[in-house]
C-alpha cells in the first residue's frame, strides 16, 4: 500500500510544484528582511506569468519569455519598492492594490492579445545526464529530470545562503531589516537597499509566474495562480526568515499536496475536501511543532524616516 | 471633543490629498480606458451614477459596504493589538456557516428570538475562528499572517464539505447536488431597511431595494467597538499591548491573552459580516468553492477600509462606503459602456496604490499642525510591530 | 403583444423617472442580458453560452442584441447586475448561467413578473412561470467520451480531473465512469476532484498524477481543464473534453468533446417569449434535441477518424433509442439495459 503511495512520481511532482514558491518566496524574503512586506506578490506572479507566455507564443523564444517575466516583475517591484519606501505607504494596502492590479491587467492583456488559451512549447524536460539515471530510490526521477527553471529554482538557495551571510550587501539588508537607524549611521543608504531587494523581490516573482505559464503548465489562463502568491509570503513566515526555511516550507506544503493528489489518483476514497484542506491544515501543524525562536526582521512593514 | 468626532473632523481636514489622489488615479486609468478606446467620460460618469445616481444605486452601494464595514471594524480592533488579521475571508465563511445553522436548526421556534440568536452565532463562530489564529500566535508564536492565510483555506474546504454533506437543502439531494443550504424561513430574514416620514420623505428612501437593517448593525458595532477600545479596562489592556508589548507586560497586563481577545473580537465582526450576509441578502449560504464566490472579497476590502478609515471603527464607515461604491460603480461601468471585468479589477488596483500612496502628505500636514490626535495613529503610521 | 408593449413603455417610464440610464426598448429586437461566472474565452461553461449568444446574434442580425457580463463569480454582484437589467425593462430574456444564481433569480422573478428569466443548470422554475430552467444531459456525452476512452486505452487505466462533485461536471464525470465501464469492464477510470474550478497548478498535477500511475487517456470538466491538456500534450496522451470544443488547444492529443449548443433551447425561448409565454418551462439540452453536439478532433488518422465517429454514431442513436442507460443510477433501476455498444 505505501510503496503505491510514496512512489518516486510523488516526490518529483512536490519539487514542481513548489518550484513557484521558491522563486516568489525566496524573492519575498529579501524584501522581508530588508523590512519591506510585499503582499502583491501573486499580483507581480500573474503579470510574469502573462508576459512569458505572450513572449514565448509570439517569438518562440524561451530566453525572450524568461527576460520578459524577469523585465515585468521587476518594474512591479520597483513601484512597490517606491511607494512602500519612497511615499512610506502602508506596505499591507499596497500589496493588496499590487495585487487587483497584477489580477486585472494579466487577464485584460490576455483578452486583449490572446483571447483563448493557446498552449506553447515552453521550456521541455531536461534530464541531468548520468543523474537523471540513477534508479536508487527513484533519484534520478525525483530530481534530476526537470525543466531548466525547477533546478534554477533550488539553485536559488545556496545562493541565496550564499548572498544573504557572505556578502557585504546581505549584511547590509540584514541590518536594514533590523535596525535601520543604526544602519543608516553607519552609512548604509537604508532607501535604496530597500529599494533593491524588493526590485529583486519582483523579478523572482515574475519569473515564478513564467515558470508556471512558460514551464509548468505552458499556457495561460485568467488568474492562472489561483492564490499561489499568498501562500509564497505565507511560507516566508513558515521559514522564519531563512532560505532553508522557505525551502522546508515550500517542499512541505508541495509535497502533502502531490501525496493527495497521488491518493486519489490510485483511487483511494477520501473525502475531496479534506484533501484539498490537508497541505494547509499540515503546513499549520508543522509549525507549532518546530522550535520557537525568531529572525525576524525588527523593522519590518516599518518605513524607515532619517528625520525621527 | 469626544476622539471618534475629532478623528472624524481630522479626516475632513485631511481629506485633501486623498482626494487629489484619487483624481490622479482615474487620470492613470483613463489611460487603459483610451487604450480599450472606450468613452472615458461616458465610463466615469457610468461609474458615479451606478454609485450614488439613484436611489437604488445608493442602497446597492450601502449593501457592498455592509460587510466590508463589519470586517474593517474588526481589522482595527486586531491591528490595536499589533495583530494583523488578514484572515477575514475564512472569518466570514465560518461566521456564515455558524448563523446559517444556527436559523436553520431553530427555523421558526424561536420567533423574534432568531435572528439575535443567528448573529450571536455568527459572531461567536467567526471569533472561536479568529481566536484560533491569535491563540495560536500567543501559544506557538505562530505568525498570524501565515495562519490567517492557511485559515482561509482551510475554512472554504469546511463550508465545501458541509455544504454537501449535513447542510445540503435536502430538495437538491440527488439533484443536481448544488452545494448550498436550505433557505432560512421568513423568521429569520433581516428586514429591509426604508427611511421615510410620512409627509415628507414620502414613498420613503430606499423603498424597494435590497438594503437591510444590516447597515444599522454594523453601525451600531461600530459605535460599540470604538467605546470598548477608548473607554473601557478591556480596550485600554488591548491597546497597550500593541503600543509596547514589553512595557504592558511589566505592568502586568497577560498579553497573550490581549492578543487571543482581540483576535476573538476581530473574527467575530468578520463572522458577523457573514451571517448578516446570509441572513440579509442570499437567505442560504451556497458556494462555488471559492473564498470569493462567497465573500466576494469583502475580507480583503475590509482590509483596505480598515487602514483608509485610520484604523478607527468609526472612520471605517466612510472608508467603506466609498469602496462600497466603488466596487458597484464600477459593475456598472462595465455593463454600460461595455468595459471588460479586468479593466475594473485593474482600476480599483491603481486607486488603491494611488491613495495609500497620498497618505504621505496627510502625515506632512498633520505634522505641520504639530499636534497630532492622542492614541489615535492614523492609517499611514507604521503597522505596530507584531512582535512574538 | 399589445399588453406586452404597454408593459414595456411602462417600464421605460420608470426608469426614467428613477433617473436610470434612460433607454428606448426597441420592441422589434430581441433584447438579452446574460451573466455568467467566468471568462467568455473558458474554453467551458461561460464560453458555451457566449457562443450561442454570439451565434444567435449572426443568424438574426438586426432583430437580436445581447449585452453579458462576464467573470461575476461573486454571486452578490450577478444579483446586482441581474437586478439592473429586470428593472430596466430593456431586456426581453434575461439569463443567469451558473447554478449559483438560483436564489437570485428566485427572488428577482417574483418581484419582477413581467420579465422573463432564464437559468442553469438546474431543473428548477421554483413554481413561477416568467422563469425558464435549463440543464445539460451531460453524462450522455460523458457515456461517449468514457467509452471511447476505454475503447482507446492501451493500459487500461484513465484519468479523470473534475471541480466540485456537483451539477454538470458530476454528470459528466459519472456519464463517462459507466461507458467506460460499459466498453471494457476491466479498465480503471480514478477520479479527482480538485475543489476549485479555477485553479490550473493544481489540475495540472492531478492529470501529472494520474500519468504517473499509468493512464494514457485524460479527461476534465470546467476551465481549468487548460493545464490537463497540457499534460496529455507534453506526454502524447489522449483528450476527451466537455462543454466546449477545445479541439485546437489539445491538437493532436483532442479525441473527442461534448459541445453545449445552448442556441437550441434559447430559439425555443424566444419563440415562446414572442408568443408571450415568459417561463415556466424546464429545458434539458440532449444529444436528441441537439442540445448537445459530439465534436471530434480533425488530427486524427482516417483509420481512427472512421472508428471514432462510428462508435459515435452508434451510441448516440442507442442513448436517443434509450437503450443505453448513461448514469448508475438508471442502470441499477434495469441492469439488463446496459449491455448494448
Amino acid at each position: 500500500m505505501i510503496e503505491n503511495i510514496l512512489t518516486a512520481s510523488v516526490f518529483a511532482s512536490a519539487i514542481r510544484l513548489a518550484t513557484p514558491y521558491m522563486f516568489a518566496g525566496i524573492g519575498e524574503m529579501f524584501g522581508q528582511r530588508s523590512g519591506v512586506l510585499n503582499l502583491g506578490l501573486d499580483g507581480i506572479m500573474l503579470m510574469g506569468a502573462f508576459c512569458g507566455y505572450y513572449a514565448a507564443l509570439t517569438t518562440g523564444n524561451l530566453a525572450l519569455a524568461v527576460l520578459a517575466a524577469l523585465g515585468v516583475g521587476a518594474a512591479m517591484g520597483l513601484v512597490m519598492a517606491l511607494v512602500c519606501v519612497i511615499l512610506k505607504a502602508e506596505q499591507g494596502i499596497a500589496g493588496i492594490g499590487m495585487y487587483l492590479f497584477g489580477l486585472g491587467m494579466s487577464e485584460l492583456l490576455f483578452q486583449q492579445l490572446v483571447g483563448t488559451p493557446r498552449a506553447i512549447d515552453g521550456f521541455p524536460r531536461l534530464p541531468i545526464p548520468i543523474l537523471s539515471e540513477i534508479q536508487f530510490l527513484g533519484i534520478g526521477e525525483i530530481f534530476f529530470n526537470h525543466n531548466l527553471l525547477v533546478y534554477v529554482a533550488f539553485a536559488l538557495v545556496p545562493l541565496a545562503l550564499f548572498v544573504l551571510n557572505r556578502t557585504p550587501f546581505g549584511l547590509m539588508i540584514r541590518a536594514v531589516g533590523q535596525n535601520p537607524a543604526a544602519a543608516d549611521a553607519m552609512g548604509i543608504k537604508v532607501a535604496r537597499v530597500r529599494i533593491i531587494t524588493v526590485t529583486v523581490g519582483g523579478m523572482l516573482a515574475g519569473l515564478a509566474g513564467a515558470s508556471l505559464s512558460v514551464a509548468l503548465l505552458k499556457v495561460f489562463q485568467q488568474n492562472l495562480t489561483s492564490g499561489l502568491g499568498f501562500i509564497a509570503v505565507a511560507l516566508v513566515y513558515f521559514g522564519r526568515w531563512r532560505p532553508i526555511g522557505v525551502l522546508i516550507g515550500a517542499l512541505l506544503f508541495s509535497f502533502v499536496n502531490a501525496l493527495q493528489l497521488q491518493m486519489s489518483a490510485i483511487g483511494i476514497d477520501i473525502p475531496a475536501e479534506f484533501a484539498v484542506m490537508a497541505p494547509y491544515v499540515i503546513t499549520l501543524l508543522a509549525l507549532i511543532f518546530a522550535s520557537k525562536g525568531t529572525d525576524k526582521p525588527t523593522a519590518l512593514t516599518k518605513p524607515f524616516d532619517r528625520g525621527g | 471633543m469626544p476622539i471618534a468626532l475629532r478623528s472624524l473632523t481630522d479626516r475632513l481636514a485631511q481629506s485633501a490629498p486623498l482626494v487629489l489622489a484619487l483624481i490622479a488615479a482615474l487620470a492613470a486609468a483613463s489611460l487603459l480606458l483610451l487604450a480599450l478606446d472606450a468613452d472615458v467620460g461616458a465610463a466615469y460618469s457610468a461609474l458615479f451614477q451606478g454609485a450614488f445616481g439613484s436611489p437604488n444605486a445608493a442602497a446597492e452601494t450601502l449593501v457592498k459596504a455592509i460587510p466590508i464595514l463589519f470586517v474593517a471594524i474588526g481589522v482595527c480592533i486586531a491591528f490595536r493589538a499589533s495583530v494583523v488579521n488578514i484572515g477575514g475571508e475564512g472569518q466570514m465563511i465560518i461566521g456564515a456557516l455558524g448563523g446559517v445553522s444556527t436559523a436553520l436548526a431553530f427555523g421558526a421556534t424561536l420567533g423574534g428570538w432568531t435572528i439575535p440568536l443567528a448573529l450571536a452565532a455568527g459572531f461567536v463562530a467567526g471569533g472561536i475562528y479568529g481566536g484560533l489564529a491569535g491563540f495560536l500566535k500567543a501559544r506557538f508564536s505562530v505568525n498570524e499572517i501565515l495562519s490567517t492565510i492557511m485559515l482561509n483555506q482551510i475554512a472554504v474546504q469546511i463550508m465545501n464539505f458541509l455544504l454537501n454533506g449535513i447542510l445540503l437543502d435536502p430538495t437538491e439531494a440527488g439533484m443536481n447536488n448544488i452545494p448550498k443550504t436550505a433557505r432560512i424561513v421568513e423568521l429569520a430574514e433581516l428586514p429591509r431597511l426604508a427611511i421615510g416620514i410620512p409627509g415628507l420623505i414620502d414613498p420613503p428612501l430606499f423603498d424597494r431595494t435590497r438594503l437591510h437593517i444590516g447597515l444599522l448593525i454594523a453601525v451600531a458595532l461600530a459605535l460599540v467597538m470604538t467605546f470598548v477600545l477608548w473607554r473601557t479596562t478591556i480596550g485600554y489592556r488591548i491597546r497597550a499591548v500593541g503600543y509596547n508589548e514589553r512595557a504592558a507586560r511589566y505592568a502586568g497586563i497577560a498579553v497573550g491573552r490581549q492578543m487571543i481577545l482581540a483576535m476573538f473580537l476581530s473574527g467575530g465582526c468578520a463572522g458577523l459580516a457573514g451571517a448578516v450576509q446570509v441572513l440579509g441578502l442570499q437567505y442560504r449560504l451556497q458556494t462555488d468553492g471559492s473564498p470569493g464566490g462567497f465573500t466576494g472579497g469583502a475580507g480583503f476590502n475590509g482590509i483596505v477600509a480598515a487602514l483608509f478609515g485610520g484604523l478607527n471603527p468609526i472612520g471605517a464607515i466612510p472608508a467603506s462606503i466609498f469602496f462600497g461604491g466603488l466596487l458597484v460603480g464600477a459593475q456598472t461601468m462595465q455593463r454600460a459602456v461595455g468595459i471588460p471585468a479586468a479593466l475594473v479589477t485593474t482600476i480599483n488596483g491603481v486607486i488603491v496604490v494611488f491613495v495609500v500612496s497620498s497618505r504621505i502628505f496627510v502625515q506632512a500636514r498633520q505634522r505641520a499642525r504639530a499636534n497630532p490626535p492622542p492614541a489615535a495613529p492614523i492609517a499611514s503610521a507604521p503597522l505596530p510591530e507584531a512582535g512574538s | 403583444m399589445k399588453s406586452r408593449f404597454a408593459l414595456v413603455v411602462l417600464f421605460v417610464f420608470a426608469a426614467i423617472a428613477l433617473a436610470i440610464v434612460p433607454l428606448s426598448a426597441q420592441d422589434d429586437v430581441f433584447s438579452v442580458a446574460a451573466v455568467a461566472p467566468s471568462a467568455t474565452t473558458d474554453l467551458a461553461f461561460s464560453q458555451s453560452m457566449f457562443d450561442a449568444l454570439t451565434l444567435l446574434d449572426e443568424e438574426m442580425g438586426e432583430a437580436f442584441e445581447f449585452t453579458f457580463q462576464e467573470g461575476t463569480f461573486i454571486v452578490d454582484d450577478a444579483a446586482v447586475a441581474l437586478r439592473e437589467w429586470a428593472s430596466s425593462g430593456e431586456y426581453d430574456l434575461v439569463i443567469a448561467h451558473g447554478s449559483q444564481y438560483g436564489s437570485i433569480v428566485e427572488e428577482l422573478a417574483a418581484e419582477f413578473p413581467e420579465v422573463s428569466f432564464a437559468w442553469g443548470t438546474d431543473v428548477n422554475t421554483f413554481g413561477l412561470d416568467n422563469v425558464f430552467a435549463y440543464t445539460a444531459a451531460s453524462d450522455q456525452g460523458g457515456y461517449i467520451n468514457g467509452y471511447l476512452a476505454a475503447m482507446i486505452s492501451e493500459s487500461g487505466s484513465i484519468g479523470v480531473v473534475g471541480p466540485i462533485e456537483v451539477g454538470d461536471a458530476k454528470l459528466y464525470v459519472d456519464g463517462f465512469q459507466v461507458g467506460a465501464l460499459a466498453a471494457n469492464p476491466d479498465v480503471e477510470v480514478n477520479v479527482t476532484y480538485i475543489q476549485s474550478f479555477s485553479d490550473v497548478p493544481l489540475a495540472t498535477e492531478a492529470a501529472n498524477a494520474f500519468v504517473a500511475n499509468g493512464a494514457d487517456v485524460l479527461t476534465g470538466t470546467a476551465q481549468m481543464v487548460v493545464g490537463p491538456i497540457g499534460v496529455a500534450l507534453e506526454n502524447e496522451l489522449a483528450w476527451f473534453g466537455t462543454q466546449s470544443s477545445q479541439a485546437d488547444l489539445s491538437e493532436g492529443a483532442g479525441v473527442a468533446f461534448q459541445v453545449y449548443r445552448f442556441d437550441v433551447i434559447l430559439k425555443d425561448m424566444i419563440a415562446k417569449i414572442g408568443e408571450g409565454t415568459l417561463g415556466g418551462e424546464s429545458y434539458t439540452i440532449t444529444l436528441e434535441n441537439g442540445g448537445l453536439e459530439m465534436v471530434v478532433s480533425e488530427l486524427m488518422s482516417d483509420e481512427d477518424m472512421v472508428m471514432v465517429l462510428e462508435t459515435i454514431e452508434t451510441l448516440t442513436a442507442g442513448i436517443i433509442a434509450g437503450e443505453i442507460m448513461t448514469l448508475p443510477e438508471m442502470m441499477e433501476a434495469t441492469p439488463e439495459a446496459t449491455a448494448t455498444g
